[in-house]
């Protein structure tokens, strides 16, 4: 890709011939990137692509095994954050650095504190730095708030702060859009125009196309540890990003045929449910998952979609209301038992929830049928057949390696989630709660899964998605029902709206008749 | 009648509260940097050791304190070190920490007093003052409330100093970020190796001064069954208190009113009211401990770091 | 050897186990040596203390049984995601159990010791289940809980076995069991004339008669093999392991969790009672006041975490502790040399034991940094 070589002044960041090794893995292999004063610049890649990775070490976070680093036309080393810190550098990590239990402000200061005689913090010095600098940027936040009672995209925000309290002039985001609403991306968005506009350069870390075209300048392609290209992010289409990502041509659309839906598997009326802290999280849900279709669950991380998967899978009790599922009352019923009448999950945190990691591949693909013949027999295992199935079903899914004794944990995310696929699906259930099914998986095994679900679907058989990304929703989806504050606010067919409509609903607008 | 058997419990509660206070303060300190210290007992028990011993060769109880705080520390060094550098097991270190400080001690004890498995005593102008003897009447209320040892006061003043170090400075804020958010601290640049390591030789030091309140200031000597289990009460008390210093101070005096209340039950003159077996009243502190977790525990949350080694990418 | 292998031995958990007792032994040594003793003259007299005679042999195996047992208890709750520090107080209640059921019972002999043995076996069941009951319905930490509940045992066994209708005149312990209850091997023959005469006329057998040598190591090893066999071959083991590892997910596919840590702590009490109940019926005979705990329960824990808490490593965890503190005893005869000394050694294997990750942060100091920042990370 031809570029203007610029003036060097001109360039906030220049790394030059960055080459990254972790033992015999190269993680980046020889990459030039630089980055413009004032502009947003993106770094886009897949899921383990090496994009994180090359920006820790302009973080300091990691030392390249070879190349250099300039930072406003000089040379620099940079051995830890502190000296990233020192050089105007700030970083947003995707997974907030934010002490839980402290203040906003305490969090801000942390490490850089004001203090009087002896040590003592000069809070009320920390308040009005902290509001001084919000009100510069216009990044909204309540100084003595605690970090865990806000929002997520406050949290954001005090995080963007951290970084401005202590001089950054070039600030890196980390897939800052996976955690945020349209309309809050909308707000992310001015306010990176905001900080260009007072001079300073944002780098973001991405592989969310549709953010790329709205909020960066130019982007650099990373593709397994190498550069593929710089571009103007205006003169490229989503598709071309996407195919210089992935190296082929992708489709947004997954191949589906019209459903064929038949008669409701899934009943629930007026659930209300408690939160872990007893308050209330579901306030009178009512709704319907029919056979041959694929209802998603659209809504903002945190509204209540946790609390009602663990209600529909018997691991919260119900505080009143109805849940039938293939006509049978199952509100009491334990998890165990669901298990046994055909109600299948897939948890949103597969190595917490769906995997016993230390375990192999193959005694995790027993976990539910564990005590059921052939694989056991009185109560002792057949390890045989245990063996046998695993195989089988390693072959069916392409787990790779293909190796049962594998440990769990050993696998990639792709090949962590296939096993819990292939594990659920192969039981044949009447029902699959899939939650957040690609979360954290890169394109190849992000298809599979997908493709997968709408087999299930066309076997006739019933699917809940519960998705924070509202680009699967639409692809996957035959209806969407949004959940906001712990009720649903809408049931639509998948051809009556669309993103714009979703996100309203999903930010508490616009209350449609259910 | 009354009012002496209340300022007698209260006095038995004060005074067998100071062990346990310095010794859960130590648990506080560790855990809020987030490294479990379950070795508590063991360095309880080598503090209690070298105060005697100290305080018996030097014939000062107070050089004795010092000494054992710093016995204390040098076994927390190890603590630290296998958990903070080698990112070992917290809970299995301090397991070895229980096999060894006894077993150094005692070793010790032999080496030192002629193979006995006790201390000779420190005469009793030796042993730590009570600096408000003399000043009430004696054998009244106030006299047998306040005439503490000084190791009751400093313990007391300790809570105030740790929670105003916790929860008012800047050190305080940063070891709470260690214990709850380590990754973070590391990232602000705080030097997360330097602040453990910090935490847990303060944590030994104060349970090296446990010791010592019970060697030198409660009894005069050091002998095998000294600490039994104290270092484990402390624990529970830490729990209780929610890692705070004032709730362990309020979790330390339920606990050692309850031995306190096992003596006043075992005394003579209420034996034979109230004919309670001694070994039976023996068991009240324990259970009472399970009583209070089982009604409180749910309740409270650790640092969310407690107990995770650190490793630096 | 090659590099490859070379790197894959270093890496096994045998080595590891085999550095980190050598490591203890070597701490022992200085301690030892700074305290004016010949190590080697120390460590002569251990290993003389154990192999030099034929009862000193069956002396080892004797003191090893009840470790093995209580290093399965630990070792067996480990591997459900339980730390038993309750050993100790489980180890109470089998002996009082079997000791009880023992002296007051009339059965006949070999029933009569297997009733008595179940006896031990189920009270301090009962013991770890409610620890595990504690946990699971509380959420009381089982190492607090435990170590509660081993003090509550202790002055609850003092307390009963001082009581006037149990105790022995002019003691403080129970009565001594029946004849009837006791595994020793022979042991009214070994003392009878018929005995006497064939013992002077075999030596050999005449130096292990001397011996409480008793069934014990063989129900030993019998569990041991027990354990294994549950743990990894039938669905009880695959749950108990499941739920050690992950709770959540257990949870999540229908496991009952609760029930699972309750059973836990029930086994690995009822493994801890066996050592007590064992130790009874085969060597003390008695239950008897306790002025502190005597450490059987708590060495256990050393033994699991020797073993690897894996359930056949604590045979040979055990008989090496048992061996340490059986031939330790004897220093304090030879040498003058505080018995403690062996307690300094376990502490020090258990440390470095405790630090798996010990061996390879070293060597990473230890490698030259071969390439400008190569695997070197920001400090």
């Amino acid at each position: 890709m031809p570029e203007r070589k610029k003036n060097a002044a001109e360039l906030a960041v220049e790394m030059k011939q960055i080459t990254k090794r972790f033992g015999n893995f190269v993680a980046n292999d020889s990459i030039d990137f630089d980055v413009r004063r004032g502009e947003v610049h993106a770094l886009l890649g897949e899921n383990g692509a090496g994009k994180s990775t090359l920006m820790n070490q302009l973080y300091g976070l990691y030392l390249p095994s070879s190349g250099e680093i300039f930072i406003n036309g000089k040379k620099v080393r940079i051995t830890g954050p502190k000296i990233a810190i020192a050089r105007g550098i700030g970083m947003v990590h995707q997974h907030f650095m934010l002490v839980q239990p402290f203040t906003v402000a305490e969090n801000i200061v942390l490490g850089c504190e004001s203090v009087r005689a002896f040590g003592i913090l000069d809070t009320a010095r920390a308040f009005r730095e902290v509001e001084d600098l919000s009100r510069r940027y216009g990044l909204a936040v309540d100084p003595g708030a605690r970090i865990q009672d806000i929002s997520v995209a406050m949290q954001q925000r005090v995080e963007i702060l951290k970084c401005l309290y202590r001089g950054a002039e070039i600030l890196i985001l980390d897939e800052p859009t996976a955690v945020l609403t349209p309309q809050e991306i909308d707000f992310l968005a001015e306010i990176l125009q905001n900080l260009t506009a007072e001079g300073k350069t944002v780098i973001i870390i991405t592989h969310k196309l549709r953010e790329i075209k709205k909020m960066a300048h130019r982007c650099t392609v990373i593709r397994r540890g190498v550069k593929i290209g710089t571009v103007d992010v205006a003169s490229r289409s989503e598709s071309e990003l996407a195919e210089m990502m992935v190296g082929r041509a992708v489709s947004f659309d997954v191949e589906k045929t019209p459903a064929r839906v038949q008669e409701p598997v899934l009943l629930l009326t007026d659930i209300y449910a408690l939160n872990n802290r007893g308050l209330p999280a579901l306030k009178g849900i009512s709704l319907v998952v029919k056979r041959g279709e694929i209802l998603a669950l659209a809504g903002i991380d945190g509204n209540g979609q946790s609390e009602l998967v663990e209600v529909l899978t018997g691991l919260r009790p119900v505080e009143s209301g109805s849940i039938r599922f293939r006509n049978t009352e199952i509100t009491d019923f334990p998890s165990g038992k669901r298990i046994d009448m055909g109600l299948a999950a897939i948890p949103e945190d597969r190595q917490k929830r769906g995997l016993i990691g230390p375990f192999t591949i193959a005694e995790n693909l027993i976990l539910e049928e564990r005590s059921l013949p052939p694989f056991s027999r009185s109560g002792i295992l057949d390890l045989q057949a245990i063996s046998r199935h695993a195989k089988t079903l390693i072959d069916r899914f392409d787990i790779r390696p293909p190796r049962e004794q594998y440990i769990a944990s050993s696998l990639s995310g792709g090949n962590q989630q296939k096993v819990i696929l292939a594990r659920e699906i192969t039981r044949d259930p009447e029902l699959l709660i899939a939650s957040q099914p690609t979360r954290g998986l890169d394109v190849g095994a992000i298809e599979y899964v997908r493709k997968r679900l709408v087999q299930v679907r066309d076997a006739g058989k019933a699917v809940l998605l519960i998705s924070l990304d509202l680009d699967e929703t639409l692809a996957l989806a035959d209806r969407i029902a949004v959940i906001y504050e712990g009720r649903i606010v809408a049931v639509l067919d998948r051809e009556e709206t669309d993103e714009r409509t979703l996100g309203l609903l999903m930010a508490g607008g616009g209350a449609v008749h259910v | 009648m009354l009012l002496e058997s209340i300022a007698f419990i209260i006095a038995t509660t004060l005074m067998y509260s100071a062990p346990l206070i310095f010794t859960a303060l130590g648990g506080v300190v560790s855990e809020n940097a987030g490294v479990v210290n379950i070795g508590l007992e063991g360095m309880m028990t080598l503090g209690a050791f070298v105060g005697a011993a100290v305080g018996y060769f030097a014939n000062d109880a107070w050089i004795g304190f010092l000494a054992a705080g710093a016995a204390g520390g040098a076994l927390a060094f190890f603590h630290a070190l296998a958990c903070v550098t080698f990112l070992a097991d917290h809970i299995v270190s301090g397991i070895a920490i229980n096999f060894i400080g006894p077993g150094l001690s005692l070793f010790l004890s032999r080496y030192f007093f002629d193979g006995a498995t006790q201390t000779l005593s420190l005469s009793l102008d030796a042993k730590i003052p009570r600096p408000l003897n003399g000043v009430f009447e004696q054998n009244g209320f106030f006299d047998m409330v306040f005439n503490q040892y000084a190791t009751v006061y400093l313990a007391l003043f300790l809570v105030a100093f740790l929670w105003f170090i916790l929860y008012r400075t800047r050190l305080g804020l940063r070891i709470r970020a260690v214990g709850e958010h380590p990754k973070a601290a590391d990232t602000l640049g705080i030097n997360v190796l330097r602040i453990k390591y910090l935490a847990v030789i303060t944590s030994g030091v104060l349970a090296g001064f446990g010791g010592a309140a019970l060697s030198v200031a409660i009894v005069s000597r050091f002998s095998s069954t000294l600490v039994s289990g104290q270092g484990f009460i402390a624990l529970a008390a830490m729990i209780f208190g929610k890692w705070k210093p004032v709730g362990t101070l309020a979790a330390c005096l339920l606990f050692s009113s309850a031995q306190g209340l096992t003596v006043y039950l075992g005394r003579g003159d209420l034996q034979r009211m109230l004919p309670i077996p001694s070994q039976l009243l023996a068991t009240i502190p324990f259970l009472l401990t399970l009583a209070v977790l089982i009604g409180f525990v749910g309740k409270s949350r650790p640092p969310a770091a407690d107990g995770i080694p650190y490793e630096k990418e | 050897m090659s590099d490859e292998k070379r790197k894959l031995l270093a890496a096994s958990p045998l080595f590891f186990t085999f550095f980190s007792v050598l490591t203890g032994l070597l701490v022992g040594a200085l301690v030892l040596l700074i305290s004016g003793y010949s190590p080697l003259k120390a460590y002569h007299v251990i290993i003389d203390g154990i192999f030099s005679r034929p009862s000193y042999i069956v002396y080892t195996v004797i003191y090893s049984t009840p470790l093995i047992m209580t290093g399965l208890s630990v070792a067996f709750a480990f591997r459900t995601g339980l730390f038993n520090i309750g050993a100790e107080g489980q180890f109470i209640m089998g002996a009082l159990g079997a000791a009880l059921a023992g002296a007051f019972l009339h059965l006949p002999p070999v029933l009569h010791a297997i009733v008595a043995a179940l006896a031990g076996i189920a009270a301090a069941a009962v013991w770890g289940g409610i620890a595990g009951f504690l946990k699971a319905r509380f959420g009381v930490n089982e190492v607090i809980a435990t170590i509660m509940l081993n003090w509550t045992a202790l002055y609850l066994n003092n307390f009963i076995v001082t009581l006037p209708s149990i105790k022995r005149t002019a003691t403080n312990a129970t009565a001594f069991i029946l004849d009837s209850a006791r595994i020793e091997i022979l042991p009214l023959w070994k003392v009878s004339e018929a005995g006497r005469t064939w013992r002077a006329m075999h030596p050999f057998w005449h130096d292990i008669f001397r011996t409480p040598f008793n069934a014990g190591i063989l129900v030993a090893l019998f569990l041991a093999f027990f354990c294994w066999w549950i743990l990894n071959r039938t669905t009880l083991g695959y749950e108990l392991r499941a739920v050690g590892h992950n709770a959540d997910c257990s949870e999540h596919t229908g496991i009952n969790v609760k029930a699972r840590m309750i059973s836990s702590m029930a086994i690995a009490g009822g493994l801890a009672g066996a050592a007590g109940a064992l130790h009874v019926l085969g060597w003390t005979r008695q239950a008897a006041e306790l002025a502190a705990m005597e450490g059987l329960g708590f060495d256990g824990i050393a033994v699991a975490l020797i073993g690897g808490t894996s359930p056949i490593g604590c045979i040979p965890a055990g008989l090496l502790f048992g061996a340490l503190k059986y031939g330790g005893s004897k220093l304090q005869f030879a040498l003058r040399a505080p018995i403690e000394v062996v307690n300094i050694v376990i502490g020090s294997i258990i440390f470095f034991v405790a630090m798996p990750k010990l061996l390879r942060i070293i060597r990473r100091w230890l490698e030259p940094k071969k390439r400008q920042g190569g695997d070197s990370h920001a400090a």
